[in-house]
This record gives structure tokens, C-alpha cells and sequence, in this order.
């Protein structure tokens, strides 16, 4: 009994365990990397788990014009972030959670944390918050409609609706299908850079709240709720970075190999990003809806050419 | 059907007592429309879950037809939204007139004789029923919008909005008179298969989409919509928009079930007019400042959804795609239901806060969660399900239509799957834009006027049915297996045998199993995080400005306006700046607001052309009675010799 079902068992316990323990490892990597471009010394690499650990210890402080909304941002923020965990599949190995139609309820599972944090930023009644809030709902508009034709290329192309076998699916890639997929990538990876506030379209280090924007949408949070915020933005690296490796990565002959594949493209992602990020400058914010809108376009070319 | 009937009965007679009574008119109008929602939906419900629904049959041939009334299980499934949302407009309008001038025994009469004709039109099933709902409805709707006449802006969109329904009426009479002249009777009836591809077909196609899509409020039609939505007392507005515009739908959908064989080009218009509706109303919402009309725009937002849904219905069906017509017509079916929920619960609690703080400006507003916590949950449960984002109910409908339009990705060359699912994943970001601009504005941070300071919580017969409202959007979206068999039915009448499409969704339960996942991780990250009291009154951090105040947070203006610059070319905003001169500058505005681009730009231009133009005909028109007399005696005369020669 426990050896039949173990083999199915033991994927969705590693993807949990992966999704709860891993995330605060992936900006570590990318501190690391920009330091060491930097010719610095750097924070550790599990410094995020240190931050984490004695912010779960501290007091929060709340002002006097917050009310229960402004906890709605990091809970749902993490919730939601944790349930679309379920839906993607690390690699080539099953997501625990499949059906018809998941890819729908997995983007929308960003929105409903995007959509809390939003609120939460705008409970303080804070200036700068709203300044944020505003252009996070602003940006996000471009970089949903990139997100959907990237989705609706690989669905026309393995006629799937579920993460699943849409990402992953058999190794023996078409000729035809490469120019596509290649496409869809370079598209999801500017959707990638966006929805983690990364260089060039947030500097997560920058030090004048102008010029933030995912940042200032939590200036107010401390204690265990900012431990949240921190948490959710790592699990957000991890999820949305499976999405983009997944159709990438060679299927192996063996589970492990598959895992092992995984982690090291995940520590890989980690590394690129800090490498674009010590490479450029953050675009003026006005440059911005144009740097989307080249992802939009990427992906919409990949959806023409499955058509013709 | 006869339960179905008696509960019509009940809620036309709801206002009838009123005229009697000294006191208590109100509750025993709200008692009578209670006992027809609960009689109605026993019968829907009934009808719904299987059973027959029974028809009232024309026994005089002249008419000759199969049914004046009908209760099909698509009578059935509309009938739902009316009676609830006429149920709980009726309980909150007792909090919400109270003891003002509104709560005449003519207004209860006029909202009972609404909800009568609304159930009426509902289950007609031949021209002459139908069309006789039909103006009941438009000019019982036309006397609660001009309920508070007093004010010039309410006589103009009151003005506005008879014009425009009657203009469609116009357009459905020559509708209907060309079907009885192609079937030979004025009944509800299967055409014949190959009469859709005929030139008669198309123009049965036009003449239908322009009546009806006034109702709906399809772009451009909709101009009439949104100033009659906000100068409506808050409970009419959400009837109005929850369940008046979906008669445009019904119209629509009865019309499709009719056609057997649509072409695929009736799906590519819906699909296009459903983008256009969808892309711009959002687009326009986010321009307003002014909360009702906010929402008014919205509805037009979403008729575009249902209209998406539509058109990939009618595609499946003409591509021979049983899957596809499923999902479409099923998420469109489902959206009106859940769109008349939401919307309803919206504007109720928009109500909530005009009754509180006597403004609609979202500029004027601010900080009410700390003061009308129920209310601001309302809003916040109504938005949330408007963005269609899980787990409540809006995100059920749009999965479907998502999900049909992917399947239609398959289908060779079509480009219009894409073009839904383009449409849908931008209506949500902007939507999500929107509501978290308006529920921001309004709800969080400080008050930014006198009037948002001393806002007090609604009272309970107000509070009643948005809790009830709520708890409905957050039912259909935790558990969407519950109703799957009754939309199955429902949608069987557009698309006969595909309802088994719907029950092999295996995604549904998932979806139900995601929901409680969330909403038990929700609440352990909620106790883990909860406050312990804190030693002092802090402030916000505002990055160390140690006295911000409430004239300094970021307005509903400034949050838009990067969406807003960004669509420009469409909203083309109207932007008055400050002129500021000399040394010692006056005190100066600025204002910037998005006129509608039909009304404003092209209507009113139009219309006063045409009144230029007739204003020629005034010399024949002294006032006086004797001339016209004349007239119409030298008009018998000249009839007399034409005749006789």
C-alpha cells in the first residue's frame, strides 16, 4: 500500500516543501550576484530567511487610519500565491493540482493578490502609496493581455488547457514550434521582470519613494505582516519563474533528474536576473508601458506564427 | 406556471394597498414582493430543476400561435435575478426613502407594476405579450428614474433615456413585423433552417441587435445609460442595471434560440460589438468622478462580456462545435445572473454612501470603512466578483467564456477566440484599475470633506439585502457545482443538447476545493497576523513628513491618470488648467473630466442640428386652437380630393 503510493505522494510533498521553504533563497541569489558584479561583499545569500525569522518575532505598528484591509495585501498576497503554486508544474514533474482550464484560475490568482495589495497600499491613505498603487494597476494592465497571448500560443500548440501539458510538454520539439516558443519566452520574461519589480522596471533598492513602485506600496507594513510582503515577492519569483523554465527544460528520464534540472535552472533564473539588473539602468517611467508593450508584441508574434 | 403567475399578481398589486393605508404602506409593499419572490423562484427553481414549466396557450386563431406565456427553463433562469433584485430593492428602499419625499404610494405602485412587467416580458412568448411587457417596463422605469424631478440633471437623463427606449421599441416593432411576415404568426418559434442566411435573415439580425442592444446598452448605443443610472434613487439603479439591461440580452438570446443555423459572421459581430462594449465601458469608468455613473459604465463593461460570451456561442454553433457553444452561451448566461448580483450589491451600497454622506464625488469622499464597515465589506465584496477574480462569482462566468474561447483556438484559422481572450484579460486589469480606485477613494484612508466625517452605517433594512446579495456572489463562486445543472437546462434552450458539455467540466469542483483552500489559508494567515493593541494613536509613515493630511493623499483623478493618458485617444478627457497670471495670482481651478463620446460629442450635436433645422416648422405652429383646427379640416379636404380623384 504505503510503496504504491508512495510514488505519487512523494512529488507533491517536494513541490510543497519546495514552494514553503525555497522562495527566500531566490532574491539572496540575485543580492549575491549584483554584489559580486558590484565587486562587494554582499549580504549572505539566506539573509531573507534571517529577515524573515526576526521579523515573525517583531510588533507590527498600524496607523491610525488603516483598518482590516490593510492586512487583506500580505495575507492574500501569500494565499493566493501559494494556490497558483499548486497549479504549475516545477519542471517536468505533474503540478499536484490539474485541470481544464487552471491556467485561467492561475493568472487570475495574481490579479486577486495584486488586486489586495492595491487596497492594502491604499488603507494608509499615504501619498506615496497611492502613487505606487496606481502604477502597479497601470502596468499590470499592459502585462496581462502579454501573459494571455503567451497562453494562447502554447494552447493553439499542444492543444491543452492545463498548465501542465502545456508547459510541459514532450521533449521532441517540432522545428516549427521553436521560433514560437522562443518568442512566448522572451515575452513572459519581461512579464517576468515586470510582476517582480525588477531593473529595468522597479529598482527593488532604490532609495527615493518616487520613483518606486512596488516598494512604496508597503512602506506602512512592519512585523509579520511585512514578513508576508517579503515572503509573498520570493513566492512570487519562485511561481512565476517555474512558469517561464518549465517550457524550456529538457524531460529526463528520471524524476530526480527532472528535480535536479529544476533547481538548477531556478538558481540560473535567479543569477540572470541579477545579472540584467547589474547590466542596466531602470527605465524612466515613462519608458516603461513601452518595454510591456515589446512583450505583448513577442508573444502576439508567436501567436501569428502558429497560425499561419 | 400558475404559482409564476400569482407571484406576477402579487408584486403588481404590491403598491395598491399603499393608497389605503395611513401608515405601514411601505412594509406591506415590501411584504407582497416578498411573497412573489419567494412564489417566483418556487416555480423557477421548479422549472429549473427539471420539471415542466407549463404555458399559457392562445386559443384564437387570428393570432394563431403556439403560446401567449411560456415558462421555460430560460424564463426561468432570468427570472431569477428580477425577483431577488426586486425583492431586495423593495427592503432597502423602506432605509433608503424613508421618511424623504420619494416614498410616495405612486412611486411602491410604479416599482411593483416594474417588477410585474419585468416578469411578464420574462416568460412572453408572442410578439404581443412581449412587446406589451416591454413598454411597461420602459415607462415604469421611466417614472422611478424621474423620481427626484426636482433636479434639473435627474428631468434630463429621465429626458434622455425615453428617447432612447422608445428609438429601440421603434426598431423591435419593424423587427417583429418582419418575423410574422416571414413565419406567418407572431408567436416565439423555431425559423426554418436556411432562412438565417437569407437577406431577410440578416435584416431580421440587424433590426433585433439595434432594439435590443438599446436596452442592453451595447457601445454605441448606450449613451442614455449612464446619466439615467446615477440620477435614479440607488435601489432603481440597481434593477435598472442588474436586471433592465439583461432584457436586451433576453431579447437577444430568445431571438438566437429561434435560429437554428446562424452564420458565423452574427458571431463575429457580437464578438466585435462585445469588445467595443467591454474595452471602452471600462475604459470610460475609469474616467468618472462621480460613483454612480462609475458603475453605470461598468454595466456597459459588462454587457460586453455577456456579448462576448454570445458570440463564441453562436460561432460553436455555426462551426459545429458543441463544446465551444456550451461554454460560450453557459458563461454568458451565468454572467447576466451573477452580473445582476454584483451590480445590484454595487449600487446598493453606492446608495449606502449617498444616504450617508449626501454625495456621490468620489473626490469627496474617503475613510468610510472606519465609519460604515458593512457597507465598505459590501462594496469590497461587489468589486471583488466584478473583477471576475476568484473565488467569487464573476470569476465562474468568465472561466467558462475563457475556457470556450481556448477551445475555439483550436479551430484552424479563427481569429476571433483570440480576440475574446485578448479582450477579457484587459477588461481585467482595467476593471481591477478601476474598483481598486473607486473602493480606495471612497472607503480607505481619511475623509476628505466634512460630510465623509460625520458618515454614519447605514440602517439595517438597507444592510439586509447587500448582506444577501453577498453571500449569493460568494456562493456561486465558492460552490459553482450547485447551479451547473440549472444553467445545463437553461442553456439547452439556445443550444439543444449540449448541456452534457457543461456537467464533464471537471474543473468546477477544483475551482469549489481552491476556494475553501484559500479562504482556510486566508483566515490562518489572518489569526497569525492578528493586531495586538498598540501604545499610542499613530500616524501613517508619509516617508517622514510628520503632518500629512487627508488633502494630501493621492485623489481617484490621480490614480486614473496613467491609464487614462495611455487610452487618451479614445476617452479623450477634457482637461480645463488653471490660468494664472500677474504676481499676486487669484485663487484658480482645475478641472479635467471624460464627457461620453456618443452622448456629448455626437447625440447632442446631432439633435440640435435637428432641432434648428425643424425650428423652420414653428411658423405654422401659433399655439393657438382654432388654426389647428383649420389644419386639420383643410387636411380632411385635400384627403377628400385625393380620394375622390
Amino acid at each position: 500500500m504505503v510503496r504504491s503510493l508512495l510514488p505519487t505522494i512523494l512529488p507533491t510533498l517536494l513541490h510543497g516543501l519546495t514552494v514553503l521553504l525555497l522562495p527566500p533563497l531566490l532574491p539572496g541569489l540575485i543580492a549575491k550576484t549584483k554584489a559580486v558584479m558590484a565587486g562587494r561583499q554582499g549580504p549572505p545569500v539566506l539573509q531573507l530567511y534571517y529577515d524573515l525569522a526576526k521579523l515573525a518575532r517583531k510588533r507590527a505598528v498600524f496607523s491610525r487610519t488603516t483598518t482590516w484591509v490593510f492586512l487583506a495585501g500580505p495575507v492574500g498576497g501569500v494565499a493566493a500565491g501559494l494556490a497558483a503554486s499548486c497549479l504549475v508544474p516545477f519542471g517536468h514533474t505533474p503540478a499536484p493540482v490539474s485541470f481544464e482550464g487552471d491556467v485561467i484560475l492561475f493568472a487570475y490568482l495574481f490579479g486577486l493578490a495584486r488586486f489586495l495589495t492595491i487596497l492594502s497600499a491604499l488603507d494608509t491613505g499615504s501619498s506615496f502609496e497611492g502613487m505606487g498603487a496606481a502604477r502597479e494597476a497601470t502596468f499590470s494592465a499592459l502585462a496581462e493581455p502579454a501573459l494571455f497571448l503567451g497562453f494562447a500560443a502554447l494552447a493553439k500548440a499542444t492543444s491543452s488547457l492545463s498548465l501542465g501539458t502545456m508547459l510541459a510538454f514532450p521533449g521532441s520539439l517540432t522545428a516549427r514550434f521553436t521560433g514560437p516558443l522562443i518568442l512566448v519566452l522572451a515575452g513572459w520574461a519581461i512579464v517576468y521582470l515586470a510582476e517582480n519589480s525588477r531593473i529595468p522596471v522597479d529598482d527593488p533598492n532604490t532609495h527615493l519613494e518616487l520613483t518606486m513602485i512596488h516598494e512604496v506600496m508597503v512602506l506602512d507594513h512592519s512585523g509579520r505582516p511585512f514578513a508576508l510582503v517579503l515572503y509573498g515577492a520570493s513566492l512570487k519569483l519562485l511561481v512565476l519563474g517555474a512558469l517561464i523554465l518549465t517550457p524550456a527544460l529538457p524531460r529526463a528520464a528520471h524524476a530526480w533528474q527532472n528535480w535536479l534540472a529544476f533547481y538548477v535552472a531556478l538558481g540560473g533564473l535567479a543569477v540572470t536576473v541579477g545579472l540584467v539588473e547589474s547590466s542596466m539602468a531602470r527605465f524612466r517611467m515613462t519608458k516603461v508601458p513601452q518595454f510591456l508593450v515589446a512583450g505583448v508584441l513577442a508573444t502576439g508574434f508567436a501567436f501569428l506564427l502558429l497560425l499561419v | 406556471m400558475r404559482l409564476y403567475l400569482l407571484a406576477l399578481l402579487a408584486a403588481a398589486a404590491s403598491g395598491v394597498p399603499g393608497f389605503f393605508l395611513r401608515r405601514r404602506g411601505g412594509e406591506v409593499a415590501v411584504g407582497l414582493l416578498g411573497v412573489a419572490a419567494v412564489m417566483g423562484l418556487g416555480a423557477s427553481l421548479a422549472v429549473l430543476s427539471g420539471s415542466q414549466g407549463g404555458s399559457i396557450a392562445l386559443r384564437t386563431a387570428a393570432l394563431g400561435s403556439p403560446g401567449l406565456l411560456v415558462l421555460d427553463p430560460l424564463a426561468a433562469f432570468f427570472s431569477i435575478p428580477v425577483l431577488l433584485l426586486s425583492a431586495c430593492g423593495a427592503i432597502y428602499g423602506l432605509g433608503y426613502w424613508g421618511g424623504r419625499r420619494g416614498n410616495t404610494p405612486g412611486l411602491r405602485l410604479v416599482y411593483g407594476l416594474l417588477t410585474a412587467s419585468l416578469l411578464l416580458l420574462v416568460v412572453a412568448s408572442h410578439a404581443l405579450t412581449f412587446l406589451l411587457a416591454w413598454e411597461g417596463m420602459a415607462i415604469a422605469a421611466f417614472v422611478l428614474v424621474m423620481a427626484e424631478d426636482r433636479e434639473a440633471e435627474t428631468r434630463r437623463a429621465g429626458w434622455i433615456y425615453l428617447v432612447a427606449t422608445h428609438t429601440g421599441t421603434l426598431f423591435l416593432f419593424a423587427a417583429f413585423a418582419l418575423l410574422a411576415k416571414v413565419q406567418g404568426h407572431s408567436g416565439f418559434a423555431v425559423l426554418p433552417v436556411g432562412l438565417a442566411a437569407t437577406r431577410g435573415g440578416t435584416a431580421l439580425f440587424v433590426l433585433f441587435l439595434l432594439g435590443f442592444g438599446f436596452k442592453a446598452g451595447v457601445f454605441p448605443l448606450h449613451f442614455w445609460l449612464p446619466p439615467a443610472h446615477a440620477a435614479a434613487p440607488s435601489h432603481v439603479s440597481a434593477l435598472m442595471s442588474g436586471v433592465l439591461l439583461k432584457m436586451g440580452i433576453l431579447g437577444l438570446v430568445r431571438f438566437l434560440s429561434w435560429v437554428p443555423d446562424p452564420p458565423s459572421w452574427w458571431g463575429g459581430t457580437l464578438v466585435a460589438l462585445g469588445a467595443l462594449s467591454g474595452i471602452l465601458g471600462v475604459a470610460f469608468a475609469l474616467g468618472q468622478h462621480d460613483l454612480k455613473r462609475l458603475l453605470a459604465y461598468h454595466s456597459i463593461e459588462n454587457i460586453g462580456i455577456i456579448l462576448l460570451g454570445l458570440g463564441l456561442g453562436i460561432l460553436g454553433k455555426s462551426l459545429g462545435n458543441p463544446l465551444m457553444q456550451a461554454l460560450g452561451f453557459a458563461g454568458a448566461l451565468l454572467h447576466v445572473v451573477n452580473h445582476g448580483l454584483f451590480k445590484g450589491l454595487l449600487f446598493l451600497s453606492a446608495g449606502s454612501v449617498l444616504h450617508a454622506t449626501g454625495t456621490r464625488e468620489l473626490e469627496r469622499l474617503g475613510g468610510l470603512t472606519q465609519r460604515m464597515p458593512w457597507t465598505s465589506g459590501a462594496f469590497l465584496t461587489g468589486s471583488w466578483a466584478i473583477c471576475g477574480l476568484p473565488p467569487l462569482n464573476g470569476f465562474v462566468s468568465e472561466w467558462l467564456i475563457y475556457l470556450g474561447a481556448f477551445r475555439g483556438l483550436g479551430l484552424g484559422r479563427q481569429a476571433w477566440p483570440v480576440v475574446i481572450l485578448l479582450s477579457l484579460a484587459l477588461i481585467g486589469a482595467l476593471a481591477l484599475a478601476c474598483f481598486a480606485k473607486a473602493f480606495g477613494t471612497v472607503f480607505q484612508g481619511l475623509p476628505r470633506t466634512e460630510g465623509a466625517v460625520r458618515a454614519h452605517e447605514a440602517p439595517r433594512t438597507m444592510l439586509f439585502p447587500m448582506g444577501l446579495l453577498a453571500l449569493a456572489c460568494v456562493g456561486i463562486g465558492v460552490a459553482p457545482v450547485l447551479i451547473a445543472p440549472a444553467l445545463g437546462r437553461a442553456m439547452e434552450v439556445l443550444a439543444p443538447g449540449a448541456g452534457w458539455a457543461l456537467s464533464s467540466l471537471a474543473g468546477l469542483p477544483v475551482i469549489s476545493g481552491m476556494a475553501l483552500a484559500l479562504g482556510l489559508l486566508a483566515l490562518l494567515l489572518g489569526w497569525w497576523l492578528r493586531p495586538v493593541p498598540q501604545k499610542g494613536d499613530l500616524p501613517t509613515w508619509d516617508c517622514g513628513y510628520a503632518a500629512p493630511n487627508a488633502r494630501m493623499q493621492y485623489t481617484a483623478s490621480s490614480f486614473a491618470d496613467g491609464l487614462i493618458r495611455g487610452l487618451h485617444w479614445a476617452l479623450r478627457p477634457m482637461v480645463h488648467l488653471p490660468r494664472v497670471s500677474g504676481w499676486f495670482p487669484h485663487a484658480t481651478r482645475y478641472d479635467s473630466h471624460v464627457p461620453d463620446p456618443v452622448l456629448d460629442r455626437a447625440a447632442a450635436p446631432a439633435l440640435r442640428l435637428s432641432v434648428r433645422a425643424t425650428a423652420l416648422l414653428r411658423v405654422a405652429q401659433g399655439g393657438e386652437l382654432p388654426v389647428y383646427l383649420l389644419y386639420v379640416l383643410l387636411t380632411l379636404l385635400a384627403l377628400l380630393i385625393w380620394m375622390v380623384a
